[in-house]
């Protein structure tokens, strides 16, 4: 790493801390993959990392590479924009494919529709 | 000092990114239903993705920008084909 | 605008697109960035997809500027309940009824929901507004449909009349 010796002391440690901040993000993220139990929960894991793990990542290469250059190097925001606008779409298919599956195989843990059922009426 | 404080941060984060792949991976390999183990190749390729910005960071080079571009935009397509599949059973309608 | 630039914001996007891409703004890229980003609002005009009408600059900032909060709050909160113990938490699905009728407010909702951890958008039902929506953290159902529609569909209803 003989590129980042004339780095300033404080950018270093503020690249590091956000870089790290990230991953630990991330990781929590996958590990909730891991723990949590239902399909319908796990949607939820991979966004810590898509959302503030991957914001913080990006902002350490944004910072590091803007000192390091000595102009502002910003072109890491099209991969941040790429991915906010792609997670929510590939995680709305992916619930709506799980939906249908179950419901095709009539797992009544799923709500059979969005509106609510009525109760039928008493004779 | 700072070359040293940015290693082992850096290392650090990539060991953690690497950690998370492993999980992610875990759950592809686990399943136990389709979508469960599209669920994890997603967080594969953003795990993935981070962890080559990571590398670009170490390196000092801004090649590993591009190759997590291509990363992004390919995990993007892939798993919504794969979505779609699982609906539908086709890809193209 | 007009039918040299009928999109000038995407027009626009897709130029700072280029620049960022190809890291200069020296005139050679430039100029082809301005091809490709005229050839890009034309063919956008072709496809038709409706042109958003955006009303009220300053309610799009505060709907920014709260989802930002929102998202960094509930990503401290789905990180304590994935390391927390399983036992007490309680995940669900939710059922909210929507004033909101715009496709377009109804895209920005869902990619809003399902960006947060926390919440993620299942299914809408178009004909009476029934949003079926599945929560990580199901504790109190009425104020997570009350924060829902005070905090994301008032400011949507503004933003797209």
């Amino acid at each position: 790493m003989s590129h980042a010796a004339e780095l300033p002391l404080i950018v270093a440690v503020l690249v590091g801390l956000l870089v790290l901040t990230g991953a630990v993000l991330t990781l929590i993220g996958s590990l909730g993959l891991v723990r949590l139990g239902d399909f319908y929960e796990r949607l939820h894991a991979p966004t810590l990392g898509t959302s503030f793990g991957m914001a913080c990542v990006l902002l350490g290469s944004v910072l590091f590479f803007s000192v390091q250059k000595g102009r502002p190097v910003v072109h890491e925001v099209l991969i941040g924009l790429l991915v906010v606008t792609t997670t929510p779409v590939t995680l709305m298919l992916l619930g709506r494919a799980a939906l249908h599956r179950d419901r095709q195989e009539g797992n009544r843990r799923v709500p059979a529709s969005a509106r609510p059922t009525r109760q039928p009426r008493a004779p | 000092m700072s070359e040293a404080v940015l290693f082992w941060s850096v290392l650090m984060a990539q060991m953690l990114l690497g950690l998370a792949m492993f999980c992610a991976a875990w759950r592809i390999l686990r399943g136990p239903r389709a979508q469960d183990r599209v669920v994890g190749l997603d967080a594969l390729y953003v795990n993935g993705m981070m962890l080559l910005l990571c590398f670009g960071i170490r390196s000092g080079t801004d090649l590993y920008f591009e190759a997590a571009l291509v990363i992004a935009l390919l995990g993007f397509v892939g798993t919504a084909a794969l979505a779609k599949f699982l609906m539908r059973g086709e890809v193209i309608e | 605008m007009s039918r040299f630039l009928p999109h000038p914001v995407i027009s626009a996007a897709l130029l700072v697109m280029w620049l960022l891409l190809n890291q200069t703004v020296s005139p050679g890229p430039v100029l082809v960035g301005l091809v490709l980003a005229l050839l890009g609002g034309w063919a956008l005009a072709v496809l038709r997809p409706g042109r958003p009408r955006l009303a009220r600059f300053g309610a799009v900032l505060r709907l920014t500027r709260a989802v930002l909060v929102d998202i960094a709050r509930s990503n401290i909160t789905v990180a304590g309940l994935i390391l927390g113990r399983s036992k007490t938490r309680r995940s669900g699905f939710l059922r909210i009824q929507l004033r909101l009728r715009n496709p377009q407010a109804l895209a920005v909702l869902a990619c809003i929901l399902t960006a947060a951890p926390g919440t993620a958008w299942v299914e809408f039902d178009a004909e009476e507004g029934w949003l079926l929506l599945h929560v990580l953290d199901l504790i109190d159902e009425e104020s997570w449909a009350r924060m829902i529609c005070d905090r994301y569909e008032e400011p949507l209803m503004e933003i797209f009349p």
